[in-house]
């Protein structure tokens, strides 16, 4: 724990009412939502103004303290979960201001806890559009988003957060300033860093302000509706999709087991016997997104669907994305504990994945419903279990590792969205290789040569 | 009062009562485990919209019962002054991805944790003896009601409130509503009217507000009965719904004041009890049946009580089906619409009010932004965190003044006062009603 005279040096840097030593504040940022076991930091510190951020760094070098910034506390890879006992936690909840929205040059600057729903609402008021929309966003932050390099529904078409971060502002280890990039379109000037900085988990610096890329919204939309028999056609109708060169906004898919969890909490007559749903969107122009819409309610039909509904209106839309919208809810209800991992496999292998997944669930006797982003292999397999049951987690966790080596073997990667944090640290290497991980911790050094950014994340700090 | 912190100092704890708490709090295991901390409360709980700290949202407040059933935290009155940071406006219950039933959670977990930590010595004055004697109740309110003139100075404010210079210290710059100068029941007395035209008879229960401080409001719903030939039945020494003592963990009196009530009402016969309290007839319909100290008649007549609790908004729209006529709500006055938290999130109501203000043909609906957030009373968190409350509830006036509204409706007295107070603190116009007051106006 925090003593008091550090506590009082960074009273003396955000406040009094900013800084929480109490053995029950500590415990309320020991956590995050990911699965993993808790570690109470040393104190809390919540600067109110970026320019705090530099002393605060600068305070922890001296001291040794090793530092975890924490936005909303909402991955799922344990990239907030303190390292150490002596971990000061930095939190960025107070630094929530939008300084600008630019309509004329596309761009918005923002600071790092600033709330992503509310921000692109703010956005879409302007008439403009963010795009990147992961599940979380009604309370992750910006700052996270970027750390993470979150994803959401929307990614086939419109990429994920690294495609939208023009540029950056940062602390770095020194407590000095760091800007990167521009609000130009195009920047050629020096270093790119802020591509390096995007999915660092918060590994390599303090970010405390983001420059993001704003597009013109679609001006329509078109949703739709389609059951398999199995997963391989439904499958086979995402592979004839971009074949027949469109691109949806979201294409989804939820497997059997998926589809009878969601029939299970709302009851919206789902067929039981359907083996998958795809939930297709094109967004665009008026007249092409009615052309995209012909082509893919064809492509469905022709690869096997059983049923494929269009959607007239927007009532029809949101019943459309019902199913999915629930997804989530409804495996969370089934089971006291629900573990939501991100393996990400090429397109063409998702059946071969589902398939591979089922046989896990039954070899290892646990329970796993998947759902997950079609278009860009991105699978969100679900494990409902009670992590109370010794004997029931034992089984999970060799679930858990057979699942990543089935997506490694199948040329995928272990995580799509959520990242690396503590959770899928052991089996980076098998992914990548040895040098790798000596490149990265290297790399690592020379941002922070004392490992002292949530050094135990990804790679881990030395070793 | 609390004051905010919990006055009862800590005596030390042995182990050994540590442990009987922890264990106790283990009972709550299966319903602490539904919370799969994803942390998606953050986007709906009001307290931690203001502070921004975890220990103030859902899931924190949750990790801390947690933690303090595994003894992982043993500082139980940390954790009692976290639960007491929440408004119960069930924000978190209605929203949560999980289901996690977070009421539940957190109106167990405080009793079992006052019964450790024992009530504030003013809050057990309250429970155990003034509200569960509606006599003295009425008897002391008879009593202060013409004197409060000497303590309280009217401040002439639209909405009826009153400033208190002697009680500043106590409870700061409340405004708190004038006592009517006689309470419902002392005025109405005992009431047992047979079905009229609609055929139906209901049980009202005009709730403590009801009776004692917002008396015409109650009138006007007894007018509205009238107007639709529903015959009522009110016995006169109605006690406390008993919400109070229930979110302060007091179960003791929370089980006095449901006994109580459901011999009452065992002695009528009706076929709904109406109120125009969304807290009590949320109470009555989810909490007198799991009361303490119940006989197996008492609790079997509770369920069937429960079934048969309706708020007087809903009862009108969905029983006697009142429908707003074609192109209702041109009028002039404009009215806008609170959704009290337990209406909306608990009760599931919020299209009937709103039918009922356009019954009345000279107002007008104007949309609050954040319609849905909390007004920050929360009932006793109104009085132990009256900083928050005030910061919620001021973020709710300007809401309601940007409306551009003159009148501000809603369906729960609480609410009433906590808007009335934050109006006349910043020396507003806006009116304050209940959505009947507004309809039993239309009616001659
Ligand atoms: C139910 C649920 C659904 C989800 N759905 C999605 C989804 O669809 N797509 C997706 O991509 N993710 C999803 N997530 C994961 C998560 O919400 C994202 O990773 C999100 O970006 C995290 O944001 P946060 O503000 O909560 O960050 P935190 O969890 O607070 O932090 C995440 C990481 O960012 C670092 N960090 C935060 N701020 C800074 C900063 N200013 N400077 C440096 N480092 C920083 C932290 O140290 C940590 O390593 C979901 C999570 C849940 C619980
Ligand atoms: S209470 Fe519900 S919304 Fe909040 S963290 Fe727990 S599961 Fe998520
Ligand atoms: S009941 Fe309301 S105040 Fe309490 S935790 Fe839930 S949302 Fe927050
Ligand atoms: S809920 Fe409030 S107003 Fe209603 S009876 Fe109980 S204390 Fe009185």
């Amino acid at each position: 724990m925090l003593s008091d005279s550090l506590a009082k040096e960074f009273e003396a840097i955000v406040g009094k009412e900013n800084v929480f030593t109490s053995e029950a504040d500590r415990q309320n940022y020991a956590y995050d939502s990911c699965v993993w076991t808790p570690r109470i930091p040393g104190g809390v510190v919540r600067p109110t103004n970026t320019e705090q951020l530099g002393p605060i760094i600068n305070l922890c070098y001296k001291e040794g303290l090793p530092m975890t910034v924490r936005g909303a506390g909402t991955n799922l890879s344990g990239g907030t979960i303190p390292d150490t006992t002596d971990t000061i936690v930095i939190l960025t909840t107070a630094l929530n201001r939008i300084l600008e929205i630019n309509e004329e040059d596309l761009y918005a600057i923002v600071e790092p806890g600033v709330i992503t729903a509310p921000m692109a609402a703010k956005i879409a008021s302007k008439g403009l559009f963010y795009p990147p929309d992961p599940g979380s966003m009604s309370v992750s932050t910006i700052g996270g988003n970027v750390a993470e390099n979150s994803g959401g529904l929307r990614g086939l078409k419109y990429g994920t957060t690294k495609d939208y971060v023009m540029g950056m502002e940062v602390y770095a280890n020194t407590g000095d300033l760091v800007r990167c990039g521009s609000r130009c379109v195009k920047c050629a000037t020096g270093y790119a860093i802020s591509p390096l900085l995007v999915g660092s988990e918060g590994t390599l610096a303090v970010t405390s302000q983001v420059t993001l890329k704003l597009v013109p919204p679609p001006k329509a939309s078109k949703a739709m509706m389609a059951l398999f028999p199995d997963m391989q056609s439904a499958s086979k109708a995402v592979a004839a999709i971009i074949s027949a060169h469109v691109v949806p906004c979201t294409l989804e898919f939820l497997d059997h087991a998926t589809i009878n969890y969601v029939e299970d909490y709302v009851k919206i007559g789902l067929p039981r016997d359907a083996g998958a749903m795809l939930l297709v969107e094109v967004d665009g122009h008026p007249a092409q997104v009615e052309d995209d819409a012909v082509v893919v309610e064809k492509v469905l039909k022709d690869c096997g669907s059983t049923e494929v509904v269009v959607a007239k209106d927007a009532a029809q839309k949101k019943n459309i994305w019902e199913a999915r919208r629930v997804a989530i809810p409804a495996l969370a209800r089934a089971k006291p504990t629900f573990m939501m991992e991100d393996v990400t496999v090429p397109r063409s292998k998702i059946p071969a994945m589902i398939a591979g997944l089922e046989k896990i669930a039954k070899d290892r006797n646990v329970t796993i419903a998947t759902f997950g982003h079609a278009g860009d292999g991105n699978l969100h397999p679900g494990i409902l279990c009670d992590k109370r049951d010794k004997q029931e987690w034992a089984r999970v966790e060799l679930a858990v590792d057979d699942l990543f080596n089935l997506g490694l073997e199948l040329k995928g990667t272990l995580s799509g969205e959520h990242g690396i944090g503590l959770a899928k640290k052991q089996w980076l290497e098998q992914e990548t290789s040895r040098g790798s991980i000596m490149f990265s911790r290297r790399l690592r050094n020379a941002f922070d040569p004392k490992g002292l950014f949530n050094p135990e994340k990804i790679v881990g700090a030395r070793g | 009062m609390d004051g905010g912190r919990l006055s009862i100092r800590h005596w030390g704890w042995s182990m050994n009562d540590l442990t009987r708490l922890a264990n106790s709090l283990m009972a709550l295991d299966d319903k602490l485990v539904s919370c799969m901390k994803c942390g998606f409360c953050q986007a709906f709980c009001p307290v931690f919209d203001e502070t921004g700290e975890e220990g103030d949202v859902t899931r924190g407040k949750i990790a801390l019962v947690e933690n303090l059933a595994h003894l992982v935290i043993q500082d139980p009155e940390a954790v009692y002054e976290r639960l007491s940071r929440c408004l119960l406006c069930g924000g978190c219950n209605f929203s949560c991805p999980a289901g996690a039933p977070t009421m539940e959670i957190f109106l167990e977990a405080r009793a079992i944790v006052v019964s450790y930590l024992g009530l504030s010595p003013i809050k057990k004055a309250i429970f155990r003896t003034l509200l569960p004697n509606p006599r003295l109740f009425s008897t002391l309110m008879k009593l202060s009601s013409p004197f409060q003139g000497l303590f309280i100075k009217k401040d002439n404010s639209p909405q009826n409130t009153a400033c208190v210079p002697m009680f500043k210290a106590f409870i700061g710059e409340r405004h708190i509503p004038m006592l009517s100068k006689k309470t419902l029941s002392a005025k109405v007395g005992t009431r047992d009217t047979p079905a009229g035209k609609s055929g139906l008879k209901v049980a009202f229960f005009p709730g403590c507000m009801g009776d004692k401080i917002y008396t015409d409001m109650a009138e006007a719903c007894l007018k509205v009965f009238e107007h639709h030939g529903v015959g009522v039945y009110m016995p006169d020494n109605q006690a406390c719904c008993g919400i109070p003592a229930l979110t302060s963990g007091d179960l003791k009196s929370f089980g006095k004041l449901s006994a109580y009530n459901l011999d009452l009402f065992a002695q009528g016969k009706f076929d709904y009890i109406v109120t125009p309290c969304s807290s009590c007839t949320a109470t009555i319909k989810e909490h007198w049946q799991n009361a303490e100290d119940l006989t197996s008649a008492q609790r079997a007549f509770a369920r069937t009580l429960g079934e048969k609790a309706m708020d007087i908004n809903a009862f009108l729209v969905d029983v006697l089906k009142v429908t707003p006529p074609e192109g209702a709500g041109q009028g002039k006055i404009k009215v806008t619409y609170h959704e009290s938290c337990h209406l909306m999130k608990s009760l599931r109501v919020s299209k009937q009010p709103k039918d009922i203000i356009k019954m009345n043909k000279d107002y007008q609906l104007v949309p609050m932004k954040e319609a849905d957030h909390c007004c920050g009373c929360g009932g006793t968190f109104t009085l132990t965190q009256p900083e928050l409350s005030a910061k919620i509830g001021q973020r709710k006036r300007d809401n309601i003044v940007a409306s551009g509204a003159e009148v501000v409706a809603m369906g729960c007295p609480a609410c009433m006062m906590q808007i009335s107070d934050m109006l006349a603190r910043n020396h507003d116009s806006v009116k304050v009603k209940h959505t009947i007051e507004i309809y039993a106006d239309s009616l001659s």
